[in-house]
C-alpha cells in the first residue's frame, strides 16, 4: 500500500536481505494485452502518424542496443530495426488505419500477417517468429503508451521493479546492474524472493502499487523494514545506512545467541547430513536443532541398515563439541515420497494422510520396525559422542502418540527421563495440546514453522498460488507457537522453532518473545538472527510479539512488530 | 524494365546478415525494384519482411527487376552484383 505525501511515497512488502540501496527506478514491461479491435476516436491520419512514430521509435531503440552490444549482436538487431520500418508492413498499418483502426491494433493485425507467414515457410523462417513477435509486442507497447515488454535495457545500475519475476526473466539479470528486485506481487517464498536470496540482491517484495512508479524515480529500497521509499529524504537515507551498518556489524559478533539482557537462545542449524556440518561450525551453531535424515532412506529399495546407519549418524555427532546439542528427527515419511520398505499406499492429499509419525503407528503397526532400527542406530551412534543427542518424532497431533513414541524410544534405551525425547509441533492440535503432551514424559517440542503456516491456512506449501498465504508472521500462526512456547514454560520443558521463521531476525524476537528458547536455521541465517536478538530485551520482544499477534495480518503483524 | 536473374552466393541465402545487407541497399535505389524466386511473384525488393519471406537459399536464381526510370538498369546491376558476392563473411 502507498502511504505519505507526493514527495516521499512508500511501500511496503516483505524484505529480502539486510543491506540498504538507492538507485534510479527501471520497470519491467510486461507484454501488452491484445489491441481491442475498436473503431479509433482520432483521425486516420493521427493514428497513421501515432503507429509509424512506434515503430520508429522501436527500430531506433533496437538500433541503440545495438550499437551498445557491437558485433554479431549489432548485425541482427539492425536486421530487427529494418523490420520495424519495413515499407510492406508500413503499407499494411496504413491500410488499417485508413480503415478507422487504432495505431496499436493495426499494429498489432499487421505484424500477425507476416507471424502467420513466417510460420508456414520452414523451420529457418519459423523460428524467427519469435523475433518477430517481439518486436510487435514493443511496437504496440510503444503505440499503446504503456512500459516495453521484457527486462529494462540500463547501462547504468538500477532497481528493478516488476509484478513479479519469471525464471526466464531472471536468467538475464545482469548482477552489477541490479541494484535491487522490487515486485508487487509474490510472497517470502516466490521466485524473486528466493533468487534475491541466492544472488545475495537485496529486495522487497510483495509491494502493491510500485509498478506505478515511473521510470527514473530515485528510490530507497530497505528489505530490514520492508520498505520502498520514493524520492527519499536526506534522513530516511541515513537511517537506512545505519540499519545496513548494524547489520554489517552482525557478521562480527560471535557467540552463543543471547539478548542484550542476557537470557541465552540456543542458536542452531538445519541440516541435512555431514555435508552442512562445516558451514554450520563455521557460523557458529551451538549445534543442531534439525537434523533431517530422509536423505538416508530416499531412493533406496530397503531400509538401510543399521550398521550404515550408526555411521553417517557418527559423522555428524562427532564433529559438534561437548556442551553441544544435535536433534535428530525420526525419518519423515509420507505418500508424496514413497519407499517401497514403508508402504503407505495411494492418498489424495499426501499433506493431510499418513505421514511423520503416523507412517509407524498406522496399518497395525506393519512399519515400526523401520523406525525402531533408526532409533535404535541413533542410541549406538550417541553413546561415545560429546553432544547430547535428542531425538524428536515428525508430526505428533496429540499426547497418546508423543506417548508412544516415548515408549518405543524408551525401549531403544533412549533418554526419555533425561528430557532428550521430543515431538515437533507441526499441526495446530499439538500446538493447541502441547500443555498435555509436555506433561507427560516428552522431553521437548520444536515448532516446526512452515508446516504449523500450511496446516494452520490451509494453503498447501507446494502451491505457487496459494503462496502468499504461506507466511509465518501469520497473527494465527504465532498465537499458536505462542501457545507452544508458553505450555514449554509451564512445565520447564524447552520449545524451539526450526523452519523459515527462526531465520527472519525480526521475526526470531517475536519467537523469543512468544517463549522460544531455542532457534535452528539455515547455517547463513544466524549472524543476522544472533545480532537482533542482542539488541533487544526480552521484555522488548515480548513487547513486540503482543503487538504482532494482535493484528489482523501477517502483513500488519509484521508492520505491528516493527512499530515502538 | 531492365531486369536480371543470378544465382545467390550467401551460403545462407537472402536471411539474416546478407538479407539486411541486400535490402538496406535496395532501399538506396531512386525506383522501384522487385525480387523473384524462378517462376514466382516478384515482392518489393525494399522489404526486408519481403525478401524474408521468398526464402531464398544459397545457389538459387532469382530475377532482379527495376520500374522504368533513371537509374534503373544502374540499380539491377548494383543489386545483382550483390547477390552474386557472397555477404556471408
Amino acid at each position: 500500500m502507498a502511504e505519505g505525501s507526493a514527495s516521499s511515497t512508500t511501500y511496503e512488502g516483505v524484505g529480502v536481505g539486510t543491506s540498504a540501496v538507492a538507485g534510479p527506478v527501471a520497470l519491467m514491461g510486461q507484454a501488452p494485452p491484445e489491441p481491442p479491435d475498436i473503431q479509433a476516436t482520432a483521425s486516420p491520419g493521427d493514428e497513421r502518424a501515432k503507429a509509424f512514430a512506434a515503430l520508429a521509435s522501436v527500430a531506433a531503440d533496437l538500433r541503440a542496443r545495438g550499437s551498445a552490444a557491437g558485433g554479431t549482436t549489432e548485425d541482427v538487431l539492425e536486421a530487427q530495426a529494418m523490420i520495424a520500418e519495413d515499407p510492406e508492413l508500413a503499407d499494411g498499418v496504413r491500410a488499417r488505419t485508413d480503415a478507422g483502426k487504432t495505431a496499436a491494433r493495426a499494429i498489432h493485425e499487421t505484424f500477425a500477417e507476416f507471424h502467420d507467414t513466417f510460420s508456414g515457410l520452414g523451420d529457418y523462417l519459423a523460428a524467427r517468429v519469435a523475433d518477430l513477435d517481439d518486436i510487435a509486442a514493443r511496437a504496440v507497447a510503444a503505440a499503446s503508451g504503456v512500459p516495453m515488454p521484457g527486462l529494462p535495457r540500463r547501462s547504468e545500475p538500477y532497481v528493478l521493479v516488476a509484478a513479479d519475476l519469471a525464471p526466464a526473466d531472471t536468467a538475464l539479470l545482469d548482477r552489477h546492474l541490479v541494484l535491487a528486485l522490487v515486485t508487487a506481487e509474490g510472497g517470502p517464498t516466490s521466485h524473486t524472493a528466493i533468487l534475491a536470496r541466492a544472488m545475495g540482491i537485496p529486495a522487497v517484495v510483495g509491494a502493491a502499487g510500485v509498478r506505478a512508479l515511473a521510470d527514473g524515480t530515485t528510490v530507497l529500497v530497505d528489505p530490514s523494514i520492508g520498505i520502498v521509499t520514493a524520492h527519499p529524504s536526506t534522513e530516511a537515507m541515513e537511517a537506512a545506512v545505519a540499519r545496513s551498518c548494524a547489520a554489517a556489524a552482525a557478521d562480527t559478533l560471535t557467540g552463543p545467541g543471547l539478548t542484550s539482557d542476557g537470557t541465552a537462545v540456543k542458536l542452531l542449524a538445519n541440516i541435512g547430513g555431514a555435508d552442512d556440518v562445516p558451514a554450520a561450525l563455521a557460523a557458529g551453531a551451538e549445534g543442531v536443532g534439525l537434523f533431517r535424515t530422509e536423505f538416508l532412506y530416499l531412493g533406496c529399495d530397503e531400509a538401510p541398515a543399521f550398521e550404515a546407519q550408526v555411521k553417517v549418524y557418527k559423522e555428524v555427532f562427532d564433529a559438534f563439541p561437548q556442551g553441544s546439542r544435535v536433534v535428530v528427527r525420526t525419518l519423515d515419511a509420507g505418500a508424496d515420497k514413497p519407499l517401497p520398505f514403508v508402504p503407505l499406499g495411494e492418498e489424495p492429499n499426501p499433506a493431510l494422510g499418513v505421514r511423520g509419525l503416523r507412517a509407524f503407528r498406522a496399518f497395525g503397526g506393519r512399519n515400526e520396525a523401520v523406525l525402531r532400527t533408526q532409533l535404535l542406530a541413533i542410541h549406538e551412534a550417541a553413546g561415545t559422542s560429546a553432544p547430547e543427542v535428542w531425538v524428536m518424532a515428525p508430526m505428533v497431533n496429540e499426547a497418546t502418540e508423543a506417548e508412544w513414541f516415548c515408549d518405543l524410544a524408551a525401549a531403544c534405551d533412549l533418554d526419555v527421563a533425561g528430557g532428550r525425547v521430543g515431538i515437533m509441533v507441526e499441526t495446530p492440535a499439538s500446538a493447541l495440546t502441547a500443555g498435555a503432551i509436555l506433561a507427560g514424559r516428552t522431553g521437548f517440542a520444536s515448532i516446526g514453522t512452515n508446516d504449523l503456516t500450511q496446516y494452520t491456512m490451509a494453503a498447501d506449501r507446494m502451491l505457487g498460488a496459494v503462496g502468499a498465504l504461506q507466511d509465518p508472521w501469520h497473527p494465527a500462526v504465532l498465537k499458536l507457537i505462542g501457545a507452544a512456547g508458553s505450555a514449554g514454560q509451564a512445565a520447564g520443558k524447552p520449545v524451539g522453532v526450526c523452519g523459515e521463521a527462526a531465520a527472519d531476525p525480526l521475526l526470531a524476537c517475536v519467537l523469543v518473545g512468544l517463549g522460544v528458547r531455542s532457534l535452528s536455521m539455515a547455517p547463513s541465517a544466524i549472524a543476522e538472527v544472533r545480532a537482533a536478538l542482542a539488541a533487544r530485551t526480552v521484555e522488548e520482544c515480548g513487547a513486540m510479539a503482543a503487538r504482532a499477534t494482535g493484528a489482523a495480518t501477517a502483513r500488519d503483524a509484521r508492520k505491528a512488530a516493527l512499530r515502538t | 524494365m531492365p531486369q536480371r536473374t543470378v544465382t545467390v552466393a550467401s551460403k545462407v541465402g537472402l536471411h539474416a546478415r546478407p538479407a539486411a545487407v541486400f535490402v538496406k541497399k535496395a532501399g538506396e535505389q531512386p525506383v522501384p525494384v522487385t525480387l523473384a524466386k524462378d517462376g514466382g511473384k516478384p515482392v518489393n525488393a525494399k522489404s526486408m519482411l519481403a525478401v524474408m519471406s521468398l526464402d531464398v537459399r544459397g545457389g538459387e536464381r532469382v530475377t532482379l527487376a527495376a520500374a522504368d526510370g533513371e537509374g534503373a538498369a544502374a540499380a539491377v546491376d548494383e543489386l545483382a552484383d550483390l547477390l552474386e558476392t557472397d555477404l556471408d563473411g
